[in-house]
């Protein structure tokens, strides 16, 4: 809502200069976003009267004019301007004067003449874009009158960001009011005169949906002038509530709406057909709005027909047909209520609305229809001519205002501050609201302007606003202590965010929305969940994999020319839309060399057993089993499922050749995924008995077929579970001299201790003849 | 016979000093007191003294031997310690080059600033919550106590996922405060909690991210007020900014799920600056949850935590957080 502060000074004039009167505003709720002055600065500007104008004797396009500015003698200017007139009221900038960008006027001689001043252009001044020639005043405008006075250009343009609940602050009335109870200023009475009828014609109203329009009133005015000009004062209103002139009767409805907030709307009389009724559409109907848009109407919208059909889209837009045009005699005015229920959403759903949706869907007031429609009157008689006739007024069943009832003790504890009864209700009716106390309780009607008072909570709202948020005191709050829990078998996600710091993975954030592609790509999902309106199409399907985003991420940097990129992600995926097929997921991505180059390292690329151990240090202390699986995303050869407690619980493995080739990567980068729930919960730790007794070390090589799996054989050595072994662990593969072709060798260190004795050659070698044992069931040797 | 003896010393101790190799060391030693050594050789000739010369000389052989063993252990010390220097001077280090290492990684800005606002709250015992991110509308709008006709639900506004019914549309959440209610519903007060997350609005341009975070907060107990909300945020926002005299004020505004509603602005260096939104929970929002509001009484707010990584670190293009760049990452290490 765009308003000029000199209007709103006419309806009340509170001691605040401009700047406070913003702060005020805002701070009650009705934020000011933009307080611009109306014209720029300048100085020393007056109205003058062009008394002669002659050809400059040395250049064509000069005049030699004499201009009086309301002084003894008329001071002799060299102008320009095209459209200089003797006779003509034009701004005269002085010498000394300052124009806007700081351009001084002086004396001056121009080809020779002297010129003692600068006759303005209203570009020059920076009051409009119109630089054709000099602004011609109006033939009335006194001499020597400072034009900033004269045109009132020491105005202010506030803009109001209103919140959807203050419809009563769409209006000059509204804004006035509000500044009326912040400041206790006097607020003008509105004064409406009835227009008293001097004919009797009026048109039928019908209200056919009384609920959505439970108030319409008509009125016909005869022999209007519409070719008038509208009044320079109402235009300039217009204009600096950023609303474009037009022809006087849609300006004088546009001026009532903007000061009392009362949408109205002219018909041509001679367009309409009988009576008028506000009813719902019928299917089938389509009617052509103001702006030129056909519309297929709907059943639940609501229009203004008359006999024929739809003349308007009740409290939208009127109909093209009916509009008011050139060579139009008699008018039809409107002035009614629509319910917000009705009108909201529905001029989202054609895709354009109006001054007058905007207002009707927040809540216009009720009772102020036949006072707006007389004002409106007025004006239209004052201006255009013509002869009223009788208000036609029908109404039907009136949004309902019902008491809300406010306790002053609830008002203490809802703000925290204590508040008399008596404070309460004089901040309550400087609001002009109806407000009765008994007890603890006072009970307000909400008036005909207020659709946001229905229950305690408004009315405190009100209070705390009224009273000011700046005036609750701030004092550390008194509250019951509860210490958080910190349950011992959790690991937050900063734990395990902070390991992959450690370990050298930069976070990432990818978008959860992604290509459709890399869902069939890198999850092999062909039924992703898909959005209805994704913002754009590689946005379009929610992820299933967070590999999508890793591996953009990865392109966007080898595009910037990083030679080494590991990334990781914490983030929800999507299995489906319930609300428990949302986990979240824990990925991460390497590429390049495992060190970053450097003299002391080797220049190796890293391979999948580099982030094999990263998905071990993320599962430790616990132990996880890697299965060879197929994944749409993984290097078959080499990936593996994570499996934890026989689930499978993610993946591990390098992209797949196609996927680095596709994406031009040059070298295989390799990522894991994994459900961040079996990463957060750890076993709970209970400290054992340190033997006292020296450890022994065996070390065991092991020949086996090359395929047989190294985890394998491992298990089926834990799986003598021998009480002595404390230990085993891979620690050497060899193939080559001494091992058969398609054999491999593994090395394993075998620690032996016992808790209570030293341990003798004989335990230690029945031990490791056990293993042996193990070794040969899965079909190893051990190596001579 | 004793100037002999002397002589002898001297061409010993001469010779050790100028013997540079610890097995030359070892032949001195053997040509002056080894067996066949010339000192040992002069022992010999004792027995052909007088005996009133025997005492005097044998005590000035010994002598000499005595002073040219002493000579020869420092000498071969001083040997020792040559060689010992002469290895730790072939062994030094240039000790300027890098250590050998690789890097730490680091965490997402919005991260570090989501980890540092649960710290602060957890001060104050808020715990953290979290909920799914496809939400029904109940969860996100309805308990809200957002009408149905709001604009915010417009597919102009909020992501809508295939699978939607008319009676139970689905959406992105467009906010974190259906956690809110997802955990009202789960538990009954004292509440305390802060909630960030990933939240999704149709609007991307410089200023504005398809995805971004938000951080909810929600305080419910017998007797909160506006006033606790106020002295909460404000020492919140004091402590984050690590500013004691920072200016914060609280605008009335409107949101459907609190009343009183405000913005909270805090003052920058160029004027007020908005940072976030809170009130008192909405009367239906806790009736929608099942929380007597007679009794209880609560206060939320809700802030952008891409915003506040913005004015923490600096940071003047919202996108750079989503585009990944290590070049942009990084610096946050």
């Amino acid at each position: 809502m765009q308003f000029s502060e000199q209007w709103l000074r006419t309806w009340v004039n509170p001691a605040l200069d401009s700047e406070a009167l913003a702060h005020l505003l805002t701070m009650a709720g009705l934020e000011v976003e933009e307080n611009d002055p109306a014209a720029p600065a300048f100085t020393q500007v007056i109205v003058a009267e062009v008394l002669t104008v002659q050809k400059h004797p040395d250049a064509d396009r000069l005049n030699v004019c004499t201009v009086n500015v309301g002084e003894a003698a008329p001071l002799q200017i060299v102008c320009g301007a095209p459209n200089v007139v003797a006779g003509a009221k034009v701004p005269c900038a002085r010498v000394g004067a300052l124009l806007p960008g700081d351009f001084a006027i002086k004396q001056a001689k121009v080809r020779g003449i002297e010129s003692a001043g600068m006759l303005c252009s209203a570009k020059e001044l920076g009051i409009s874009d119109e630089a054709s020639g000099l602004l011609i005043l109006p033939a009335d405008a006194p001499v020597g009158q400072s034009i900033r006075d004269y045109l009132k250009l020491d105005d202010r343009l506030f803009t109001l960001k209103l919140t959807p609940n203050r419809a009563d602050c769409l209006s000059i009335r509204g804004i006035a009011r509000e500044v009326a109870a912040l400041t206790g200023a006097e607020l003008k009475p509105v004064e409406i005169k009835t227009v008293p009828a001097t004919h009797g014609d009026t048109r039928a109203v019908t209200l056919a949906a009384s609920d959505a329009c439970p108030r319409y009133a008509g009125r016909i005015v005869r022999n209007v002038n519409q070719a008038v000009a509208t009044p320079d004062w109402m235009k300039q209103r217009l204009e600096r509530s950023g609303v474009r002139a037009i022809s006087a009767i849609v300006d004088i409805t546009n001026y009532v709406l903007l000061e009392l907030g009362q949408p109205m709307h002219a018909f041509d009389l001679a367009k309409l057909n009988g009576g008028i009724s506000a009813r719902f559409a019928k299917t089938g109907e389509t009617i052509k709005l103001l702006n030129d848009k056909e519309l297929a109407l709907e059943a639940d919208m609501l229009v203004i027909a008359d006999e024929a059909g739809p003349v308007a889209l009740a409290g939208i837009m009127g109909g093209a047909e009916s509009a008011v045009e050139a060579g139009c005699k008699d008018i039809f005015l409107e002035s009614a209520f629509f319910a917000p229920a009705v009108i909201a959403g529905k001029a989202r759903r054609i895709g354009f609305g109006s001054d007058s949706s905007h207002r009707f869907e927040r809540g216009v007031d009720f009772a102020n229809c036949v006072a707006a429609l007389e004002r409106a009157t007025q004006l239209v008689l004052d201006i255009c001519g013509g002869e009223a006739g009788p208000i036609n007024e029908a109404s039907a069943k009136l949004p309902a205002r019902k008491p809300v009832a406010l306790r002053v003790s609830r008002v203490a504890k809802v703000l925290g501050v204590q508040l008399s009864a008596d404070e309460i209700l004089d901040l309550l009716r400087g609001l002009g609201l109806p407000c009765e106390i008994a007890g603890d309780v006072i009970t307000v009607t909400p008036p005909s302007f207020r659709f946001d008072l229905e229950i305690e909570e408004d009315l405190i709202e009100e209070v705390a606003r009224l009273f000011g948020y700046d005036n609750v005191p701030v004092q550390p709050s008194e509250t019951r202590l509860f210490m958080l829990p910190q349950p011992g078998h959790r690991r937050g996600k900063a734990v395990l965010r902070d390991l992959m710091v450690s370990r050298d993975y930069q976070e990432a954030v990818t978008y959860a929305f992604v290509e459709e592609q890399w869902e069939a790509d890198y999850a092999g999902n062909s039924t992703p969940v898909r959005l209805i309106n994704p913002i754009a199409s590689q946005m379009s399907v929610m992820r299933s994999t967070l590999f999508g985003g890793l591996l953009n991420a990865l392109q966007h940097n080898i595009n910037r020319k990083h030679e080494r990129v590991r990334l990781f992600e914490i983030g929800r995926i999507f299995n489906s839309t319930a609300a428990d097929q949302q986990p979240e997921k824990i990925a991460g991505l390497a590429w390049g060399s495992r060190f970053e180059e450097q003299w002391g390292a080797s220049k190796d690329k890293i391979d999948f057993f580099d982030i094999k151990g990263d998905v071990e240090a993320l599962l430790a202390p616990r132990v996880a089993e890697y299965r060879r699986a197929s994944h749409p995303a993984l290097h078959p050869g080499r990936s593996a499922e994570v499996v934890l407690d026989g689930k499978v619980i993610g993946v591990v493995g390098e992209l797949h050749p196609r996927w680095v080739q596709a994406n031009d990567l040059g070298s295989a980068p390799v990522l894991f995924e994994l459900e961040l729930a079996a990463l957060t919960t750890i076993a709970t730790i209970s400290a054992q008995p340190v033997s006292k007794f020296q450890p022994v070390r065996r070390d065991l090589a092991l020949v086996a077929d090359e395929t047989l799996p190294a985890e394998t054989l491992l298990r089926a050595l834990s799986s003598l579970n021998h009480p002595l072994v404390t230990g085993i662990k891979l620690f050497d593969v060899y193939r080559g001299k001494g091992v058969a072709e398609g054999r491999k060798s593994l090395a394993f260190k075998v620690l032996l201790q016992d808790t209570q004795k030293t341990l003798t050659e004989e335990d230690v070698d029945a031990a490791i003849a056990g293993l042996i044992r193990k070794a040969e069931e899965c079909g190893a040797t051990l190596r001579v | 016979m004793t100037d002999n003896v002397q002589a002898i010393l001297e061409q010993g101790l001469a010779q050790l000093a100028a013997t540079h190799d610890p097995q030359e060391l070892e032949n001195v030693k053997a040509h002056y007191v080894g067996k066949q050594g010339t000192i040992n050789a002069l022992l010999k000739q004792l027995a052909t003294l007088p005996p009133e010369e025997k005492k005097t000389f044998g005590a000035t052989v010994n002598q000499a031997k005595q002073a040219f063993e002493a000579a020869l252990n420092a000498r071969r010390e001083a040997l020792a310690a040559e060689k010992l220097a002469a290895q730790l001077a072939a062994e030094a280090l240039d000790i300027t080059l890098p250590g050998r290492s690789n890097p730490q990684g680091g965490l997402h800005p919005v991260t570090l600033v989501q980890q540092r606002i649960e710290t602060l709250f957890a001060s104050l015992g808020f715990e953290v919550a979290d909920g799914p991110e496809i939400e029904t509308d109940f969860h996100n709008f309805e308990a809200l106590n957002i009408p149905k006709d709001h604009p915010a639900r417009a597919m102009q506004d909020t992501f809508y996922v295939e699978g939607s019914t008319p009676e139970a549309p689905l959406v992105l959440r467009t906010h974190t405060s259906p956690i809110q209610v997802r955990y009202m519903l789960d538990n009954a007060p004292p509440i305390k909690i802060v909630a960030p997350g990933r939240v999704y609005r149709v609007d991307s341009d410089a200023t504005h991210s398809p995805m971004f975070h938000q951080m909810e907060g929600l305080w419910v107990d017998e007797n909160v007020s506006f006033a606790d909300l106020k002295s909460v945020l404000i020492d919140f926002l004091r402590k984050f900014f690590e500013q004691d005299d920072l200016q914060v004020r609280f605008r009335p505004s409107f949101f459907p799920f609190t009343e009183p509603s405000a913005e909270i602005d805090v003052l920058g260096k160029r004027g007020w600056l908005e940072v976030g939104g809170c009130g008192m929970v909405h009367p239906n929002v806790l009736k929608n949850v099942g929380i007597d509001s007679e009794k209880h009484t609560g206060f939320a707010f809700g802030i952008g935590l891409d915003r506040f990584a913005m004015l923490y670190y600096g940071v003047n293009d919202l996108r750079l957080f989503f585009e990944n760049d290590l070049g942009f990452l990084e610096q946050f290490r």
